[in-house]
This record gives structure tokens, C-alpha cells and sequence, in this order.
């Protein structure tokens, strides 16, 4: 007997209902936590004075060529994170206020660009946390910039064999282990940090463990009550969490930080995505298979009971 | 299946009609565009920018085409899982455009991809698999493609089974009958995979979340996308069927698309009033203004006009207004993938983005290899129904 | 000025001079600072003397060369220092300052190299003639390349101070008749340190003298042979005119307003950006500003074998490193747009796809009455 339409809608809402309410189990309760030994960076707007050495140290520490589209050739002047540039200083001004800000990869607890990848390309090192990148595995789909809401990951795009360009914490400088030094962050040997926070002559970027920045940052925000804007950390909760910590002067939406909330960037697409797929794993997929292959040998066999034909093409 | 004998043949006839030219033409500058994409990178053909990372060629050419591909997939629900065997008919040049728009949405892909030779490695590196949907689009796109050939192999195996060759036929027959006995299952596949995929298309754009325009991002993404499939399938089946049996002098299906009509007439109605519900239901009513307020009405409003074209009287039995509606329907279908792509996402204002011309040339040139290589497959293999038309006028 | 018999001679110019212990040191200090080395150094020297320790001998060579070199070393204008240099090392062979000459200045060579084998510094001012076997210079009747060979060979430390010394200066320059080379080419194989500058600057040259004198050890140098204490940064580095590049104010001619106002001369053709040489840290004669830029004219790279006498003076050089300029992008930069080709070629193939299709519907209808309708009921 064919399973009629009714029937057949019936048994599919029943199973649509029972995958949205497992869907609905993520909550933040699961949500990812930066690794003990996460490293990042703190970046305080209050200090920096816009020398740019940062910009300079890291293009040199990273082999990037310079971007001269703007510059008519006589200077390196990007006017964004792009192909050639890991890390820039920008310029916030409006009237009397002022504020210069450093952009480059936010390191997120929970990346975005990580969870869109297919292969792993980008991952979070376990250790440190630091989002890597390896081209090896990467297809150039170019999902990780849809995803990032800080707009971080570039794409070569002006090559015909490209790659993605980001910051990666100067990983590729390390060969010691890290130890706790002067001032309480625990650093590498010099030539083995991130070449843009020991450069800066102002220490207006810092680097260390997560947790010793943040607790940099909150002693900072006591010590000076309402220098710093809201008198909190971005980074600390803002989208499930960042590795690379920003004090501003400034509101932070002004210097380019957008709202985010505290919930990860992948969390929605994720819910439903494990949800439906991996809850149980690959129930769903693998019970309506069994139910679509059930009613159409049901179909198939009483349309072959009366049939002339041989029920050959499909 | 059916009350009675279906039978399927060639169109035959002159193959470079012009019409036929003119479309390999087209193709033609696609792939020279292409070549350059190739040669010199995707900037040098395109206004894909960081700010904008995808446009048209995955916009239009994959998850629009996709759907186009889904013609198979909402005749093969109708006739194999709500049994309306009468629709049978619809069935093989539905699936030979299924393939036709995923064979050539994975040509997009493999231009729009940078690392394009990168690509081996998804299906086979499984332990580094992650838990992206864009994972699980690209490894049931490339099974489903898999899945339709084989569907569609019993075109190529009736024909060689007609042919001179004593071996080939008696490999025909082979491949025929070892279809026939897995039916049941590449059928089962062929109906769940797109149901996978579909919907993962749809959770894709859940990711650029803080990113999407609200009335955008909504967890039924996934629903919205897996249905809106199914209508745009309806709709190609029906622009499909109408124009080939009218270019190509066929028996007419008019009767059977009048009753398919229906239902896709009151399914893009529940889709319309359910994505206007669950916006309302979000609190987003607010955010219908600006340029993003008239897509979302347009792709509320086209589908409805066109389920209002498709549910007439006069549709039932004429084949203008099964067309019209078709038309109408495909467009606010479409519309939908395209304005959850490409309108929804909002990188900021200083970044804009439109096709640049060779971009556009790749675009038109695989829809135009899409329909070339359809009317070369109906016109050489036993696809199309009843017996040769006295006179072929396309 | 020195004792033609050679480096025995003891120091009596302390008291000549009539400087006290206190001054003497202090003197030494200052030079010692000069130069770069560290302060203690000026003390250990104050005490050598004292002591009246000998003096390592220097065997000056003097080639193609227009003594600019040595001029400028004579021009280190602290008082008395030039003495003192010539107290703390014994200057045993110099044609341009000795008052010997003919066959006692070639015997005052032999025995000084003799007596100080394996020890002397041997300097070389001037480029070298190497073609038709080097009889463009000659002196005593032996060929320059046989002298260099000679002097070099047995020398504790060569150094070659000058461009020309260095890589062939302005004698080398297009077409080069004399087939003149730097002593690096001439003395293959062996460490010449090289003090490229047209003139060279003199502390340059003391620097490395005195460290060796003191220490025995030459300065780091780079693959040119070049200090990298001296040379280690282009002008452009340590210019003082850098913020005027960073803002992109150039002189355009000379005498402008900007000209007049200290601007950048890049424009002008300085080769600053790509020429290694500590001439803004590091004043000849003492003169702060008394170089090509200083006084309003841009660089011509008289240190580097690829600039200098070769490529025009005004010809403008990229820089070797790019840095950023003096602006910031804004927080939010523009990128993007629609070009009307593309926005034309796309509505009229939307339109004629939609359009058609419209239009192809009736078509479509007509057909459809004048064929037979072959399909079983609905």
C-alpha cells in the first residue's frame, strides 16, 4: 500500500519537530573557552601614537611585499588589511577626538573562519590558540571571509595561484618555549614574538598568555576609571571571546570593533547544523533515507503488481 | 508507472541550427573569459573584492543553479514519493537537467574556487573533515551529480542497446538491468541528498551571521532554502517541458503540468505566508525599508503573483499561463537565493559590488552550455517522449 | 711631522704639546668616544702611551687617487688630535706626508715592513690600474698591482679607504681606460675592509685603525667588506629631511620654495634611499650639515659601486625598503563599484531572458492548438 500524502507529511513533521528541538540543546553552556596557554595581545589606544613601526616590523618579519597602489611607488601605504598587508594603523578622527587603531586577525576564541572550513585549513593551534592558516588544504572558497565579522582573512586575488593572507601571531618566528618575564607575561626570546608588539615604542601593543593580559587590561581600567570607554575590555566576552584585547579611549564601534554580543560567530549556524546532523550522528540523514527507500519500494512493488511493462526506466 | 507505453526518442535532426550557434557562441566567450580567470587570477575578471569574497558565479551559477537542478528532485518527490505516476512522463528530461545545472554549477565552482586543485582532497581527507556545512554542500553536490548520471544512464544505455554492436548491446542490457535492480536505492539517494544539501545551502549564510541583514538571518534559513528548491524545481520542470515539446514538435504535457501547477501554485504560497510569519513572528517586521525592505517584498510578493497565475482557472489547461506563472515563480525563487547571498550580506558601506563584464560573460556562457548541450543530449539520446516529429524547428 | 726611522720612536709629544695627565686623558677619551669605542678604551690608550708601549705601524699606499682621503682624515679639527693619532699609531710610509722622498721613502717602506710583519695596517688609497699588465701607475718603478700585492701580503690588516680604493671610484668610471679596481678585486681572497665615500668619512676610517690598534680585531662588516657600524643603514634611514619624504614634500627645482624650505630632494635625484653611509650621524670635519644634502643637494651615492659616477645625478632610485608615508587610511576605506558596461550588459540579458520568455509563453499557446494533444487525462 503507497504511503499517501497525508501520511507521508504527517511522519515528516513529526521528524522535523523531534531534530529542531535536539537543534536546540547548544546553548552557552557549550560554548568554547580560550585554551590555558592562549596567547594574545593587548592593545590600548591611549598609547599609541601612530608611528607605524608596527606595520613596518611586520611586513618585514613576514616577507609581505609593499603596497604601492596608493603610495606611487615611493611608499608602502595600504588603506586596509589586504594581500600584502597583515597589520595597519589607522586613523579615527571626528572634531577634538582622535584615536589611531590597530587592525589585524582578532585570534576569537570561537573563530568564525575556522568553523567554515571545510579541511581545516584555518584552525586554532591547541596550544596556544593562535588561528593558523595552512594552505596545503585550503580550496580558495573563500567561505572563512564570509565569516569573519571583523572582515579579517584577504584573498590573493590578483593571483592565479592565491592564498589567504592574516595574521598568525608571527608563529612562524618560534623556536623556544615561552616563559614567564619582566612585567609578568609570559613571552619567548626576543626575535621569537610577534615582531609588531616588540617593536612598538610605547607598548601600546602588548603580548603575553590571555589570561595575564586581561588581568593587565582590568588593572589598567581601576587604575584610570573612565579613561577607557565603558571601562571594560573589548575582546574579553565580545563574540564568544578574542585572544587580541583592545582598551579604547574611544567608543569601540568608532574605531571599527563592531557589537558583536558575547555569542561565538558560529553558534547559530552550528546549532542547527549539529542539530540536524550530528546530534546523533547522521541520524537524520541516515533515518529519512530509510523512510524515503521504504516508500518508494512500497510505491515500486504495487505499481508492478498491476503493471504490464517491465518497470524498467525510472 | 503508466496506463500506457511511454516511449522515448531521439529528437534527431540538424544539430547546428542557428540558434544552436549562436548559443555555443556565448559559451564560447565564457570560456575565453575563463581562460584569462585561469591564467591571470579572479581579480583580473571579476569585481570580487575581500569586501565582497563571493558574487554572481556563486550566487547565481551554484546556488541558484543548484536549484534549477532540483527539477529531478520535485518531479522524483511527486512521482515516487507521493506515487502520482501519471507525472512520469516529466520524469527523465527533468533529471538531464538536473545534471545539466549541477554538472555546470560544479564548472562554477571549480572557477569560482582560487585553489581549485585543492579540491581532491575534501572527499578523501575524512579525518580532517570538519563540521562546516559547506562541507556537507560540496560532498553531496559531487554524490548527487554521481547519483543523476546514473539516473540518466539508461538514456545512454537504450541507445547503444539499439545500436549495431552486438557487444555494446549486450553491455546495455547489462547496465540496464543493474540499474534496475538498484533502483530502489540510487532513488532514495537522489531524493535525500538534495533534501541534505539544499537545506545546508541555506544554513551557510547562517555563518556571516553579525554580517546578514535581519530579515535574512533567521535559524529557518535551511527550511526556506529546501522549499524554495522544490518550487524553483516546479518551475524549470514546467519552462522545461513547455518549451521543448514546443520547439522540438512533441506530444504536449499540458494536462500533467496543469495539475503540477496546482501544487506548485499552493506550496509558494505556504512559502510566502510562512516567511512572512516567521519574520513577524522574530519582531522584524520593523526592518522592511531601504533597499533590502523591497527585496524581501519581492521575493515574498513574485512568488505569491505567481502561485495566483499557477492556481487560475485558465492555467489548467493553458500552457501560456503555465509559463507565465513558471516565469513569475522562477523569478522570486530565484530572487530569494540571490538576495540571501549576495543583498543580504552587508559588509559595511564602504564596500559595493556588481559584476564586471567578463564576470557576467562566464555567468551567461555556462547558462548558455547549459541549454547548448540540452538541446545536443534531447536531440541525440531518448530522452523526449513519443515518436520522431515530422519536422524539428529548433 | 713623524720620524722618518720608524715606529721605535718614543712619545715625547705630551710634553711638547704641554698638556697635563688630566687633559692628556681626557683627550683620549674624547677621541675614543669619537670614534665609537668605549670610553675606557681612550684611558687604556692614555696609559700606553704613558707607558710608551709601541705603536702599530701603518703603511699608507697611495694609488689613482686624488688624496681627497687623506685630506679629509687630516681635517679631524679637534685640537691636536691629528698628533695624537700619530702618537698612538706610527704612520711608517705615506708619500703625501712625508718629507722624504725617492730612494730613503722606498727604504723607510722596506724596513718598516720588515721590522712589523704580519702586524702593520696597510691602507690603500686610490683605485688600482689593471690593464696592460698596470703600467698606468707606477711608482719606484714597480706596478701598483705589484706594490698592493706586496704591502698587502705581509699586512696585519688591509684597509682600503675611499671609493676608489673600495671598488675603482671615479677612475673606473664609463670608459674605464686604465682598467682601474678596488683592492677587494686585486687581493682576491683575502679580508679589505673597505671605507667606500668620495671622500671617505674620516672616522670611519679611525674607528676601525684604532679598534684594531687597541684590540687586534677588525669591525663587523658586511659583504662588501664594509663596517656595519659605519655602513650598516642607507641615508634615507638617517636623513635628516625623512619627515619631508614621509609627508611628500619634495623639492621640484632647485631654488623653489621648497628648496628653500629644507624639502626632500628625492625628486631631485637623491640616491639617499638606496646608499649605505653614516654621513648625517657623523660630521666630516666636524661640520654638522657640511655634506650634499646638508647644504641642499641630494646624495649621489658616491658610496656604492651601482650609483656612484654612473648613474645620472638626477635620476631619481627607488628606495630599498618601503615604508609607510605620514597619512592613515580611515577606519572604513572605499573599495568597489559598478561600471556601466557591466550594469548594461546585465539588464539587457536579464531583460531578454525574462522578456523572451514572456513574450515566448504565447508562442507557446499557438502551438500548442494547432498540434494534437497526446496525453492521458489529469
Amino acid at each position: 500500500m503507497a504511503m499517501d500524502r497525508r501520511s507521508l507529511i504527517k511522519t515528516l513533521a513529526a521528524g522535523g519537530a523531534a531534530v529542531a528541538a535536539g537543534a536546540t540543546t547548544a546553548t552557552a553552556a557549550l560554548r568554547k573557552t580560550a585554551p590555558p596557554g592562549a596567547m594574545g595581545m593587548l592593545y590600548d589606544t591611549s598609547l599609541c601614537i601612530g608611528c607605524k613601526t608596527c606595520v613596518v616590523a611586520c611586513k618585514q618579519a613576514n616577507d609581505m611585499p609593499a603596497d604601492t597602489t596608493a603610495g606611487g611607488g615611493l611608499w608602502d601605504a595600504p588603506n586596509d588589511l589586504n594581500s600584502k598587508t597583515k597589520n595597519i594603523i589607522k586613523l579615527y578622527r571626528e572634531g577634538e577626538r582622535q584615536s589611531y587603531v590597530k587592525q589585524q586577525c582578532m585570534h576569537c576564541v570561537d573563530p568564525g573562519c575556522a568553523s567554515a572550513c571545510m579541511l581545516h585549513s584555518l584552525q586554532k593551534d591547541k596550544v596556544t590558540g593562535v588561528v593558523m592558516y595552512d594552505p596545503a588544504y585550503c580550496v580558495g572558497c573563500r567561505y572563512c571571509q564570509m565569516a569573519c565579522p571583523f572582515n579579517v582573512p584577504k584573498f590573493e586575488f590578483e593571483k592565479a595561484a592565491p592564498k589567504i593572507v592574516k595574521c598568525e601571531l608571527c608563529r612562524h618566528r618560534i623556536k623556544d618555549a615561552a616563559a614567564k618575564g619582566p612585567g609578568g607575561f609570559t613571552r619567548y626570546p626576543k626575535g621569537q614574538g610577534p615582531a609588531c608588539c616588540e617593536v612598538c615604542p610605547r607598548d601600546a601593543v602588548i603580548y603575553g598568555r590571555r589570561d595575564e593580559l586581561l588581568a593587565e587590561a582590568k588593572r589598567r581600567i581601576a587604575a584610570w576609571p573612565g579613561k577607557y570607554h565603558k571601562d571594560r575590555v573589548y575582546g574579553e566576552f565580545d563574540a564568544g571571546g578574542t585572544q587580541v584585547l583592545y582598551l579604547s579611549h574611544v567608543p569601540f564601534d568608532k574605531i571599527g570593533l563592531p557589537d558583536l554580543g558575547d555569542k561565538p560567530v558560529p553558534e547559530t549556524a552550528y546549532t542547527v547544523q549539529e542539530g540536524i546532523y550530528y546530534k546523533v550522528p547522521f541520524a537524520a540523514p541516515v533515518g529519512l533515507f530509510a523512510v524515503l527507500a521504504a516508500v518508494i519500494y512500497r510505491n515500486k512493488r504495487a505499481e508492478s503488481v498491476g503493471a504490464a511493462e517491465r518497470g524498467g526506466q525510472p | 508507472m503508466s496506463a500506457h507505453a511511454e516511449v522515448h526518442v531521439p529528437v534527431g535532426g540538424r544539430l547546428m541550427t542557428r540558434p544552436f550557434v549562436a548559443l555555443l557562441a556565448v559559451a564560447l566567450a565564457g570560456a575565453v573569459a575563463a581562460a584569462v580567470r585561469f591564467l591571470n587570477g579572479i581579480g583580473a575578471v571579476s569585481n570580487l573584492s575581500n569586501g565582497y569574497p563571493w558574487g554572481i558565479w556563486i550566487a547565481i551559477d551554484v546556488v541558484v543553479g543548484t536549484a534549477i537542478g532540483c527539477g529531478g528532485y520535485a518531479v522524483g518527490i511527486v512521482v515516487y514519493v507521493l506515487n502520482k505516476g501519471r507525472y512520469h512522463p516529466l520524469v527523465r528530461p527533468a533529471v538531464l537537467t538536473s545534471l545539466l545545472g549541477y554538472g555546470l554549477a560544479v564548472v562554477a565552482v571549480v572557477v569560482d574556487l582560487g585553489r581549485f586543485w585543492g579540491l581532491w582532497k575534501v572527499p578523501i581527507y575524512v579525518w580532517r573533515w570538519s563540521h562546516s556545512p559547506q562541507l556537507e554542500v560540496a560532498l553531496c553536490v559531487a554524490t548527487y551529480t554521481l547519483v543523476l548520471l546514473v539516473e540518466l544512464s539508461p538514456v545512454l544505455f537504450e541507445k547503444l542497446a539499439a545500436g549495431a554492436s552486438s557487444g555494446l548491446r549486450r553491455t546495455a542490457e547489462k547496465g540496464l538491468s543493474l540499474v534496475e535492480r538498484n533502483f530502489v536505492w540510487v532513488l532514495a539517494l537522489g531524493l535525500l541528498l538534495p533534501t541534505m544539501h539544499q537545506s545546508s545551502l541555506g544554513t551557510m549564510m547562517l555563518l556571516p551571521g553579525p554580517r546578514m541583514h535581519p530579515l535574512w538571518l533567521t535559524p529557518w534559513l535551511p527550511l526556506l532554502f529546501l522549499v524554495n528548491a522544490i518550487l524553483m524545481g516546479f518551475a524549470v520542470v514546467t519552462l522545461e517541458a513547455t518549451f521543448s515539446s514546443a520547439a522540438f514538435g512533441r506530444p504536449r504535457e499540458t494536462a500533467m503540468l496543469g495539475s503540477l501547477s496546482r501544487i506548485a501554485g499552493w506550496t509558494a504560497v505556504g512559502w510566502s505566508v510562512f516567511r512572512v510569519i516567521e519574520v513577524a513572528a522574530a519582531g522584524k517586521l520593523g526592518q522592511i525599508r531601504g533597499a533590502s525592505g523591497i527585496a524581501f517584498l519581492a521575493e515574498v510578493l513574485l512568488p505569491l503573483v505567481g502561485a495566483a497565475i499557477l492556481l487560475a482557472g485558465a492555467t489548467r489547461t493553458r500552457a501560456a499561463w503555465q509559463v507565465r506563472g513558471a516565469i513569475v515563480l522562477f523569478l522570486g525563487t530565484a530572487l530569494h537565493r540571490v538576495d540571501t547571498y549576495l543583498v543580504a550580506f552587508t559588509p559595511g558601506p564602504a564596500f559595493s559590488y556588481f559584476p564586471a563584464v567578463p564576470e557576467l560573460l562566464i555567468t551567461f556562457g555556462i547558462i548558455a552550455a547549459e541549454v547548448a548541450i540540452y538541446i545536443a543530449v534531447v536531440k541525440t539520446f531518448p530522452i523526449l517522449q513519443g515518436p520522431a516529429p515530422a519536422k524539428a524547428t529548433y | 711631522m713623524e720620524n722618518p726611522k720608524g715606529s721605535q720612536s718614543r712619545s715625547t709629544s705630551r710634553d711638547e704639546r704641554g698638556l697635563d695627565r688630566r687633559d692628556f686623558i681626557r683627550v683620549c677619551t674624547m677621541a675614543a668616544v669619537a670614534v665609537g669605542l668605549p670610553a675606557s678604551v681612550g684611558v687604556k690608550w692614555a696609559e700606553a702611551a704613558a707607558a710608551k708601549t709601541l705603536k702599530p705601524s701603518v703603511i699608507w699606499l697611495h694609488f689613482q687617487e686624488c688624496t681627497g682621503c687623506t685630506e679629509s682624515l687630516l681635517r679631524t679639527s679637534h685640537p691636536a688630535i691629528a698628533e695624537l693619532i700619530l702618537d698612538l699609531v706610527s704612520l711608517d710610509y705615506c708619500e703625501t706626508l712625508f718629507a722624504a722622498a725617492g730612494y730613503q721613502a722606498e727604504d723607510a717602506l722596506k724596513s718598516a715592513m720588515a721590522a712589523n710583519a704580519g702586524k702593520y695596517i696597510c691602507v690603500v688609497e686610490g683605485a688600482i690600474p689593471t690593464k696592460d699588465n698596470g703600467i698606468y701607475c707606477k711608482i719606484g718603478g714597480r706596478t701598483a698591482v705589484d706594490i698592493v700585492n706586496d704591502v698587502a701580503g705581509k699586512a696585519g690588516a688591509i684597509i682600503a679607504i675611499g671609493s676608489c680604493a673600495s671598488f675603482g671610484g671615479i677612475p673606473s668610471a664609463d670608459p674605464n681606460p686604465t682598467g682601474a679596481t678596488g683592492a677587494p678585486q686585486v687581493l682576491a681572497g683575502k679580508t679589505v675592509v673597505t671605507l667606500p665615500g668620495c671622500p671617505a668619512n674620516p672616522y670611519n676610517f679611525l674607528g676601525t685603525a684604532l679598534q684594531y690598534a687597541t684590540f687586534g680585531t677588525l669591525p663587523a662588516l658586511d659583504e662588501k667588506g664594509r663596517p656595519r657600524f659605519a655602513y650598516g643603514r642607507v641615508i634615507h634611514e638617517d636623513c635628516p629631511r625623512r619627515p619631508h619624504f614621509d609627508a611628500g614634500r619634495f623639492v621640484e627645482q632647485f631654488g623653489d620654495e621648497g628648496h628653500r624650505n629644507g624639502w626632500c630632494l628625492y625628486k631631485m635625484g637623491c640616491k639617499g634611499p638606496v646608499t649605505h653611509a653614516n654621513c648625517s650621524l657623523q660630521p666630516f670635519c666636524e661640520v654638522p650639515g657640511a655634506w650634499p644634502i646638508g647644504i641642499g643637494h641630494p646624495c649621489f651615492g658616491c658610496t656604492e659601486q651601482a650609483m656612484a659616477f654612473r648613474v645620472p645625478l638626477h635620476a631619481t632610485v627607488l628606495p630599498e625598503h618601503l615604508t609607510p608615508p605620514d597619512s592613515y587610511p580611515p577606519i572604513k576605506a572605499q573599495q568597489g563599484g559598478v561600471s556601466a558596461a557591466a550594469a548594461g550588459l546585465a539588464g539587457l540579458v536579464g531583460g531578454a531572458l525574462l522578456g523572451g520568455g514572456w513574450a515566448a509563453a504565447r508562442k507557446v499557446d499557438e502551438g500548442e492548438s494547432a498540434s494534437a494533444d497526446q496525453n492521458e487525462g489529469a
